[in-house]
């Protein structure tokens, strides 16, 4: 085989492969599809719209700045909370690994935290809080607080007791150890964290604006029950899920660049 | 033993770590006294386990003794822990190179803490990169590298600081004899250049009396058993004699 043959034929088996993997990817959505749209033919629309009303809806919004602002607002409001949680939880975390006292007295606490359910935070904030906006902000925060303090402390837990000796071992500044070791270590931790809150956050923050907001798509979908439409409903939630596949794709892009230096292994698990 | 003022002092240091309640502390290095004077190249032996490494860590400033007093160029290297930035470099057992970072990145990370400016950090880092062998291999990450490559890295990091005093931790235990020779000898070469100050951790007799112009030889809890001087002009007879010597006194 000549050295362009044998080019062609890796090229061939690369391409193959990335489309099996492609199939196999879409075959389970096109399965579910499928059924519904299945099903769509024998029942009344406000039980299985046809998909293609579903997807209409779904570009009616996506095309109306009105609508589409209700998708903006929550995905602000997504992305706020959990920032506010990740700053606090963060913060936490380097205190609780620096003092065993402060970890003893915190943990407990966000152990507790973890135990309440997120329609108990939507009660309190309704009557702690006046405005909308605090009230939400304040029940994201709650309700992600626990995993990203404890997913960072675990990690700062984690980092290599040798690499941090070597770094201590050339006297840096707080400020030096924590750019040159300590977030490059626990960077890998903090992006998974983030993938799994952002799942967390965007099934609360329905449930949040579900019951105080005049915004959002949790308040889109409320309206859409009062009138049995499911089709937007089904739009609206699609739009939330939307948002969280780009936002895992946008982590996992920054995964790949930021974690090129890992070595690959020829066999996986 | 120490005529000129020794740059590293140790007196009546102790170090021993608490275990479970009720339980006797664990004494590792026991009222040690050592002194090692500027541009000596003290090669301290003896088996595992028999507190070499504490006596490392507590001249580097990482542990505190119990007690007793360790003083490095006149200061406590555990107290005043940051004044001594730039002035100890530690060559590590196994290399210790952060993955994240490339070859020459990781030379940097000394002279990042110095605040070195870029260009000058990146010059002197492909400076020793390129006197330890590694020309092309700047950029490689560390999972790219062999063991002795990465090794010649974290030489080229402890230099790359021009720090005076020099602390390795069996540096070239997890080499093969081949490897571990070659990077010896080109260890000594630069510690010599460059008239440092170097405290040498091992276990293997041949390493100490290759590398070494004095041997402490350690007993344990870490004491010191014998201490031998070296020369260049030491037959090699004579280290014959002197690798029994420090043979029947392991064997005690």
């Amino acid at each position: 085989m000549t050295v362009p043959q044998a080019e062609s034929s890796l090229t061939a088996g690369w391409s193959a492969g990335l489309g099996r993997r492609g199939l196999f990817y879409v075959l389970p959505f096109a399965v579910v599809a499928g059924l519904w749209q299945f099903a769509s033919l024998f029942f009344p629309p406000f039980l299985f719209p046809s998909l293609v009303d579903v997807f209409k809806r779904c570009f009616e919004i996506f095309v109306s700045w009105s609508q589409f602002s209700d998708v903006l607002a929550t995905v602000g409001r997504i992305l706020a909370g959990l920032a506010g949680a990740f700053i606090v939880g963060a913060t936490l975390a380097v205190m609780m690994a620096r003092s065993r006292a402060v970890n003893d007295f915190l943990s407990p606490i966000l152990t507790l935290f973890q135990g309440i359910p997120a329609l108990s935070w939507v009660v309190f904030a309704i009557i702690w809080f006046h405005g909308i906006e605090p009230r939400i902000f304040f029940i994201m925060v709650m309700t992600t607080l626990p995993a990203f303090t404890f997913q960072v402390l675990s990690a700062l837990q984690a980092m290599s007791r040798d690499l941090m000796e070597m770094v201590m071992s050339f006297r840096p500044t707080r400020a030096k150890l924590f750019r040159t070791m300590i977030i490059p270590a626990i960077l890998p931790d903090i992006l998974t964290a983030w993938k799994v809150n952002l799942g967390n956050a965007s099934r609360v923050v329905v449930v949040a604006e579900l019951v105080g907001a005049t915004g959002g798509v949790g308040y889109e979908l409320l309206q859409q029950q009062q009138v049995f439409d499911m089709a937007g409903a089904l739009a609206w939630t699609l739009q939330l899920v939307f948002f969280v596949l780009i936002a895992q794709a946008v982590l996992t892009l920054i995964e790949n660049i930021a974690f090129r230096y890992r070595a690959v292994s020829e066999r996986s698990l | 033993m120490i005529a000129a003022t020794p740059i590293i002092h140790l007196a009546q240091v102790s170090k021993s770590f608490s275990k479970k309640r009720a339980a006797p502390a664990y004494v590792a290095v026991d009222r040690l006294d050592l002194e090692v004077a500027p541009g000596q190249l003290l090669a301290l032996l003896g088996k595992t386990g028999c507190g070499k490494s504490t006596i490392f860590n507590m001249i580097a400033g990482l542990t505190e003794p119990t007690s007793g007093t360790v003083t490095v160029d006149g200061r406590n290297p555990f107290s005043d822990f940051d004044s001594f930035r730039g002035k100890i470099a530690i060559v590590f057992q196994n290399d210790r190179l952060l993955p994240w970072r490339t070859a020459v990145q990781n030379v940097e990370l000394g002279l990042e803490m110095l605040d070195v400016p870029a260009g000058q950090r990146k010059e002197t880092a492909m400076h020793w990169l390129a006197r330890l062998g590694l020309r092309g291999h700047e950029n490689d990450h560390p999972h790219a590298l062999s063991g002795g490559m990465r090794q010649r890295v974290s030489i080229a990091r402890a230099f790359a600081t021009d720090a005076n005093i020099l602390l390795c931790d069996e540096p070239f235990s997890a080499l093969d004899e081949m490897t571990a020779r070659a990077l010896r000898a080109e260890f000594v070469r630069l510690v010599k250049e460059n008239g440092k100050t170097a405290v040498f951790v091992t276990h293997s007799i041949n390493e100490a009396l290759d590398i070494g112009d004095r041997i402490v030889v350690l007993k344990r809890p870490a004491n010191i058993a014998v201490d031998l001087p070296l020369t260049a002009a030491t037959e090699a007879a004579e280290k014959e004699a002197i690798r029994h010597q420090i043979q029947s006194v392991l064997a005690a």
